[in-house]
């Protein structure tokens, strides 16, 4: 009995040890995630509006305007309560979930995990996008079923395989458990309702604007504030890269996203989508409400089909939405299902004209890129971090770097340089190529 | 005739005016964003292009049963015979690919790209169509390459198909290549109990003997628009003639369907959107009670009608032509401005439901917006009935 008493807390004693040793190292909450109070104490640092006041810099005051809904002006009550509701696990069925288990404050307001993992273990079908400035996105989610942060905050709470709550009024209940009836009186000046709830949080995430970034440095005239590469690849991101179709970045688009659906093929390396389309219609022609969208979304092979499962118009196939530009490299990996785990798996993808499919956009082709221009486009994309993130940003860059030394596995020079065309391959199996 | 600045200040008056009844939530439905956003925040912002979203509408209308008069169908009496194929057909579809306009691989191979597309869509349909018809413009300057590739690829389409020539294929050695691969390119069929003619409308007058141009510089002449060199297509008198002999058997009643490259009437003469004896092709059309023009050349959606005859553009699977600056049928529903950041917009294939009367829904599949089916209701009332929603993509 003694010596069990004695190895317990020798075992203890070195998992303390453990723990100082990596150090400032935070504690882990669920699911991977930071814990709360270290995420709180993160998000103390970042001196965020704390009442919503002013215009956040880099964001044009009319724009600005817009993307708040005359019901849910921001104050400092609201973005207080929403700040709390943010890291609430009272939310979830198993009280483990916040909107921060997957948006979690110290790793750049996503997870970094190619999927979130949510009640019981249960993983989703897509990457968490971050939520730094999130608020400025014309649509939420991928594939846009959410037209603001309001109704974009109501979903996971619900959804099965995220927070798994079973009802609005379960929420409502165990949020008056937790206290919440007095603020939400307070901020809203009525009582407890799902619809506050939502605009609550999404108050609070108006206040996650991160905007201020070397490369905005740079566009205000000091021309050193980035490098010379990432100088170079400035200029091929408006040009030979082509990324400037979708990804237009300058003050007026601050983003750097058309905020429009494109399919660029991520998900055609592993779905039929012709089988998936038929089955998605015949789902939602049984049930096309919001709730069954988002748990088909989220939770299914259907993920794949994209803008398609909302619009299902046969232009939508594969298609999600443009990814803002912002903050890239620290909320890797990338992509709808965070299949790309550096920025040059990001720059290999598109270099070799996406993956082929019947419903590829028409913008995407071979870029013939070399490596040194790859090495360009990156450079220039680690300057759009905000400089808040600076240390962040550096360890990214070098642990990016690193993977992208060891594996490349999207790389393909032939299609790339254009020595074989996909359509030589497939109509005429090489036999017209030049390049065989 | 409005111009086209006018069409588009009278249009941006229109969604401002709407976008000052709207309330916020409706709002957001029709606007595409913060721009737009800023608008109903108040602020006097100039917006860059001017067209609503139109929320995805499924035009799965019934078709009106509205048939012509002269439609046998439509006699009252005791629960109709069943009608015989030669007097009355059963419907069917088929389907179309038109000017693709390939090049040499160095050159371009989106265009490349962009056909085989059309080809995995039309075989992806289920049921498969009757057939297929190629509309025109195969090749970019008719040169063998162009064409043999082109070739190459059709032959993955699982339906048969049924050529037409354009300008592209033709003026490089007069049709010779287009010849041995495809025959004849103007010739009649007969399927399901309608009539189909193919016809070569892209006949020119020898304006480059007296000028002295090599091949390649007559090629390249016809290719072009707004040039003043090259003379307007024509069916001309040879093959009005081999037209007039080949319909003469044909009863008045029998569905008629023609495929010509160019429109065969008169639209707009710079960029031949113009076929020059197009009245006298319309005077031996006239006597049939229910005709049909299928046309490619013009890469848009573009309806008319004249009398009895119908006409249908086709969707081009390489670029999307503006519309002209004059004649614009007023039949066609337009769909605004094509992006120029996605080259597949614009572009599509479609397909043609031949309907038991032999009148058909013209269908374009636009790749990157939601079809539109112009149908024998909104043809047969001129556009009174059954309107199709035009299929504008929203603005930035």
């Amino acid at each position: 009995m003694q010596t069990r008493v004695r190895i317990r807390s020798l075992v203890l004693a070195i998992l303390l040890l453990v723990g100082l040793g990596t150090a400032a190292a935070q504690q882990k909450g669920a699911h991977g995630a930071a814990s709360m109070d270290d995420q709180q104490r993160g998000l103390a640092a970042l001196a965020l509006s704390a009442d919503g006041s002013a215009v956040p810099g880099g964001v044009d005051a009319q724009t600005w305007r817009g993307a708040i809904p005359a019901d849910n002006a921001l104050d400092a009550k609201r973005i207080a309560l929403g700040r709390k509701l943010y890291f609430e696990t009272a939310l979830s069925k198993d009280g483990t979930v916040a909107c921060a288990t997957c948006h979690d404050v110290t790793r750049s307001f996503t997870d970094r995990r190619p999927v979130s993992e949510g009640f019981n273990g249960a993983l989703g079908r897509r990457n968490a996008p971050t939520t730094m400035n999130a608020a400025l996105l014309h649509t939420q989610f991928w594939d846009g079923r959410a037209e603001s942060l309001e109704d974009q905050a109501g979903q996971p709470i619900l959804n099965s395989v995220e927070m798994a709550l079973e009802s609005e009024a379960q929420a409502i209940t165990q949020l008056k458990v937790a206290g919440y009836d007095a603020p939400f009186r307070e901020a809203y000046g009525r009582d407890l309702n799902y619809e506050d709830v939502q605009r609550a949080i999404a108050a609070f995430e108006r206040t996650l604007i991160f905007l201020e970034a070397p490369f905005d440095r740079f566009l205000g005239g000091s021309h050193g504030a980035i490098s010379a590469d990432a100088r170079a690849g400035f200029e091929l991101f408006n040009g030979k890269g082509r990324c400037v179709a979708c990804h237009a970045i300058n003050r007026a688009n601050p983003l750097g996203t058309d905020n429009r659906f494109h399919n660029i093929g991520v998900s055609a390396r592993k779905q039929n989508f012709e089988q998936l389309a038929v089955k998605a219609l015949a789902l939602l022609k049984e049930d096309s409400s919001e709730k069954k969208l988002d748990e088909l979304a989220v939770g299914t092979d259907l993920s794949e089909l994209g803008r398609f499962m909302v619009t299902k118009s046969y232009a939508d196939i594969g298609a999600f939405r443009t990814s803002q530009m912002r903050n890239v490299g620290i909320t890797a990996p990338y992509m709808h299902d965070g299949s790309l785990q550096t920025l040059w798996d990001v720059m290999d993808h598109y270099n070799k004209g996406g993956e082929a499919n019947r419903y590829l956009d028409g913008g995407i082709e071979a870029l013939a890129l070399s490596d040194a221009e790859i090495e360009q486009l990156v450079a220039f994309m680690f300057t759009l971090t905000d400089e808040r993130f600076a240390r962040q940003n550096d360890a990214e860059q070098a642990r990016q770097r690193a993977l992208a030394g060891k594996q490349r596995p999207f790389r393909n020079d032939d299609l790339a340089q254009r020595k074989v065309l996909v359509f030589e391959e497939r109509a005429l199996g090489g036999k017209l190529g030049g390049g065989k | 005739m409005k111009s086209i600045e006018t069409k588009y200040m009278e249009e941006r008056e229109a969604v401002l005016r709407a976008l000052a009844r709207l309330d916020r939530r409706a709002f957001l439905k029709v606007s595409a964003g913060a721009l737009g956003a800023a608008i109903a925040a108040g602020a006097g912002v100039t917006p860059h292009s001017f067209s609503l979203v139109n929320v995805a509408h499924a035009q799965d209308k019934p078709p009106e049963g509205s048939p012509p008069e002269g439609n046998p169908g439509t006699k009252a009496g005791p629960s109709p015979a069943k009608p015989t194929l030669a007097n009355k057909p059963a419907g069917f579809t088929f389907a179309y690919i038109s000017d693709s306009h390939l090049y040499k691989r160095e050159l371009n191979d989106r265009f490349v790209r962009s056909l085989l597309r059309a080809v995995d869509d039309v075989n992806a349909m289920d049921p498969q169509p009757d057939f297929v018809l190629y509309g025109g413009d195969l090749a970019q300057l008719g040169q063998r390459e162009e064409l043999d590739l082109g070739a190459e690829i059709l032959k993955s389409l699982k339906a048969p198909v049924r050529m037409m020539v354009g300008e592209h294929d033709w003026y490089l050695d007069m049709g010779a290549r287009w010849r041995e691969l495809f025959g004849e390119p103007n010739y009649a069929f007969e399927h399901k109990g309608v009539q189909f003619v193919v016809l070569n409308s892209v006949v020119e007058e020898d304006f480059w003997t007296p000028a002295k141009l090599s091949p390649m510089e007559r090629m390249q002449t016809v290719a072009g628009l707004d040039n003043g060199k090259q003379r307007p297509f024509t069916v001309g008198e040879e093959q009005r003639a081999w037209l007039q002999k080949e319909l003469a058997s044909v009863p008045k009643t029998k569905p008629l369907i023609v495929f010509s490259h160019s429109p065969l009437y008169k639209l707009y003469k710079q960029w031949n959107f113009w076929t020059d004896d197009a009245e006298q092709v319309q005077a031996i059309l006239k006597p049939f009670q229910r005709v049909t023009v299928i046309h490619g050349h013009t890469h848009q959606i573009l309806t008319n009608r004249i009398g009895n005859i119908h006409f249908h553009g086709m969707l081009s699977t390489a670029w999307p032509w503006p519309y002209a600056p004059q004649g614009l049928p007023a039949l066609t529903i337009q769909m605004n401005r094509p992006d120029p950041f996605n080259p597949n917009d614009g572009c599509g294939d479609g397909e043609v439901l031949v309907h038991p009367d032999g009148l058909v829904d013209k269908l374009y599949k636009l790749w990157n917006r939601n079809p539109v089916t112009v149908s024998r209701a909104y043809m047969s009332s001129s556009g009174k009935q059954d309107s199709p929603l035009a299929p504008n993509s929203g603005s930035y």
